[in-house]
């Protein structure tokens, strides 16, 4: 299986790019939305960037589809947010508020610390859930072995996009938000998914095997060939809603989208050519 | 196998009426319709912080729900169709999340759910002389407040045909008032709501049988609004707004359109993709997901989930999982066929031994459904509903559904 037989290649070319995606986020680092750190996010239409820059001038416009402008600031009080609706309809008649969110920010980072309890919890119990399917797997390969696996490659699900919007935040100033956090536990969910049906086969090839510690590797390539459509194939649909979703849904929904769609490809790699090929290395350090 | 023509038919009778169910005109909307969330008929998500600072520790929880029912009172002054006004507390902070879906005047909701709407009757200070300002300072309280309130109502001056507002105290509230005029005949009484005074006029003579009224210079709006603020009662503590989501109706309906759009165009192509890869099993499975919307669509109704963008995201997403399993029975058949065994006992292998893997990886899923619906909020919890009910209902129709349709047309080849 070429996969087992290259698997250097795989696994250094994704030591790169998670290594690439951590520094983008150490440098540009990760452009927290209001939903983590307060402020108020201002969806209007009707009116010119200019004209908004004149009524908030500390705000950061940005263009949206059809000349709708996303303004975000600082918090903006109830108060203060009637004032400036009134003098944004004395501008111009066509003003339209389109969407209008002020978050505190002592809400902000009660979000933010769910979304990491959230986040941690998702690895450990999945991890845990792996440990305990594959219980009964422990030749050549113990059990936990099969939930540490499974975790490496989560983080490696879990850092690359989260390098994409570093360098999206860094260029377009996408901002992280809280959907940016269920798209990457989704991810997870997913990727798991892919990362079983693998190991699944490994489980039952060793189970008919006599003796699995003879020629693991090519027990696990063997189980790589027999389940690469399956694990393609369950990916491909859900990618395939994704790309109608991403191109043809709601523009609110659209960096959601586009993480849990590059999560979603970058798991059904991790599955096929990283998971397999770490657990071969991982036993080649035992026994032999 | 007898039996698997019996369920097929089950099944059937089950999607179609589901069917009807759900379609949003019809039949279905008659008997239950839709509930759409904010995001998508517009409306606002509010978030209040309660100022406790003036309530004992152990009052507060009590001050908290009544708060609650005062809010949500006033809420429905605004025929909001389904309010939800809800309360959090923790560590200290004390919070009322009102949502309003629907609504077409957010700023003045906002503006009159948050008043404290606190009416106080205060007694002129001895040594106020002729011609001074009336204020909280040379006033002092006389102990009726509003929570001695029974009624408001708006009553139209005969002579001026100004609107005023007319109260009515309870009984106990009567007597203080009557105390309070016999005390004060030929002075003023001043009337404040907010700690602004409104009017403070000259009492004539005692009053009894507990009935005033308040003329202010009120529009008949304000005078209105102002009656049914003092019917649903003050607020027991100060609130502010801390968090707001507001969206308009037109983008809602935009997001609405565009993803359910969206989800169709997907869920197309998923059939196609099924039918170009696994032909004819590729055709049952892409039957068995049409029977899955609009099964997964009935538990979403019958559950009375409120649907809103993310929730219906997540019920895309589930689309592109719910064939998961089939991809899975179907190559584990294909194996099977690859020994020599006859289709239909390949077939009924398939389904049995991709079990494991199929149960294995929806755990997964699960498990991430439900932590995310337990530490997240009210938008992201909709998702990880969809997501949760979507996986489970997704492995009654990749494997029931599928397994009769295959066993009721394949007996014959």
């Amino acid at each position: 299986m070429f996969i087992i037989k290259y698997k250097w290649v795989f696994l250094i070319f994704s030591v790169i790019i998670i290594a690439a995606s951590i520094v983008a986020v150490i440098i540009f680092g990760l452009n927290r939305g209001i939903d983590f750190v307060g402020g108020t996010l201002w969806q209007v239409k009707g009116l010119t960037r200019a004209e908004i820059a004149s009524v908030i001038p500390e705000a950061v416009i940005i263009p949206e589809s059809d000349g709708a402008f996303l303004v975000r600031s600082k918090e903006i009080a109830e108060a203060e947010h009637q004032q400036l609706v009134q003098i944004f309809n004395k501008i111009s008649p066509l003003f339209e508020e389109q969407r209008f969110e002020s978050i505190g920010p002592a809400i902000g980072k009660e979000l933010e610390k769910k979304a990491l309890t959230a986040f941690v919890l998702v690895i450990l119990a999945i991890s845990l859930y792996i440990a305990f399917a594959f219980r009964k797997v422990s030749r050549p390969v113990s059990s936990w072995k099969y939930g540490i696996i499974t975790i490496v490659t989560l983080f490696h699900d879990a850092i690359i996009p989260a390098g994409m919007m570093a360098v999206l935040g860094y260029l377009l100033g996408v901002e992280i938000d809280i959907n940016f956090i269920v798209a990457i536990l989704v991810v997870m969910g997913f990727s798991v998914h892919d990362t079983i049906v693998v190991f699944d086969r490994i489980r039952e090839n060793v189970r008919l095997s006599r003796d699995p510690s003879a020629d693991f590797s090519g027990l696990v390539g063997r189980s790589i060939s027999e389940t690469v459509a399956r694990s393609i194939n369950t990916s491909l649909t859900l990618i395939i809603v994704l790309f109608a979703l991403y191109f043809l849904g709601s523009a609110t929904l659209s960096y959601f989208t586009l993480v849990v769609l590059v999560g979603t490809i970058i798991g059904a790699y991790s599955s096929i050519c990283i998971a397999s090929p770490l657990l071969v290395l991982w036993r080649g350090k035992g026994a032999r | 196998m007898r039996y698997s023509r019996l369920i097929f038919v089950l099944i059937l009778l089950f999607a179609i009426a589901a069917g009807f169910f759900v379609y949003p005109k019809g039949v279905g909307n008659a008997v239950l319709p839709w509930k759409l969330g904010l995001d998508l008929i517009g409306g606002t998500h509010l978030v209040y912080e309660v100022d406790m600072a003036g309530v004992a520790d152990e009052d507060r929880l009590s001050v908290l729900s009544g708060l609650r029912d005062v809010m949500e009172r006033r809420v429905n002054i605004f025929g909001v169709s389904e309010p939800f006004v809800t309360t959090s507390s923790g560590k200290g902070s004390y919070r009322i999340i009102v949502e309003l879906a629907g609504i077409q005047d957010v700023a003045t909701a906002i503006s009159q759910i948050g008043r404290t709407a606190f009416l106080e009757f205060r007694e002129i200070n001895l040594n106020l002389q002729e011609g001074d300002f009336i204020s909280a300072t040379s006033t002092h309280a006389s102990g009726l407040t509003g929570k001695y309130l029974k009624r408001a109502q708006v009553l139209v001056d005969q002579t001026t045909s100004q609107p005023q507002i007319g109260i009515e105290f309870t009984s106990e509230g009567g007597k203080l008032f009557e105390n309070i005029t016999a005390k004060n005949i030929g002075r003023p009484l001043a009337i404040f709501l907010d700690g602004q005074v409104v009017s403070a006029p000259v009492v004539q003579d005692k009053i009894i049988g507990g009935k005033a009224t308040i003329s202010g210079r009120f529009s008949p709006d304000e005078a209105r609004n102002l009656a049914s603020l003092l019917n649903a009662g003050a607020l027991p503590a100060p609130v502010q707004v801390i968090s707001q989501q507001t969206v308009g109706a037109s983008l809602g309906l935009d997001s609405l359109q565009k993803t359910l759009f969206a989800g169709l165009i997907g869920t197309l192509a998923v059939m196609l993709f099924m039918m170009l890869y696994y032909r004819g099993l590729g055709f049952f499975a892409s039957v068995a997901l049409l029977i899955y919307i609009v099964f997964n669509l009935t538990v979403f109704k019958l559950i009375g989930m409120t649907m809103t963008l993310s929730g219906i995201a997540g019920f895309i997403l589930t689309i592109g999982m719910a064939v998961d399993a089939n991809i899975l029975i179907f190559e584990r058949t294909k194996e099977e066929m690859k020994k020599g065994i006859a289709r239909a006992s390949a077939l009924e292998e398939g389904f049995r031994r991709a079990w494991p893997s199929i149960r294995d990886s929806n755990i997964a899923t699960i498990i991430t459904a439900l932590i995310l619906y337990t530490f997240t909020s009210s938008f992201v919890k909709g998702f990880a509903l969809a997501l949760l009910i979507g996986v489970l209902v997704s492995m009654f129709s990749a494997i029931t559904v599928t397994r009769t349709l295959l066993r009721v047309f394949t007996r014959k080849q």
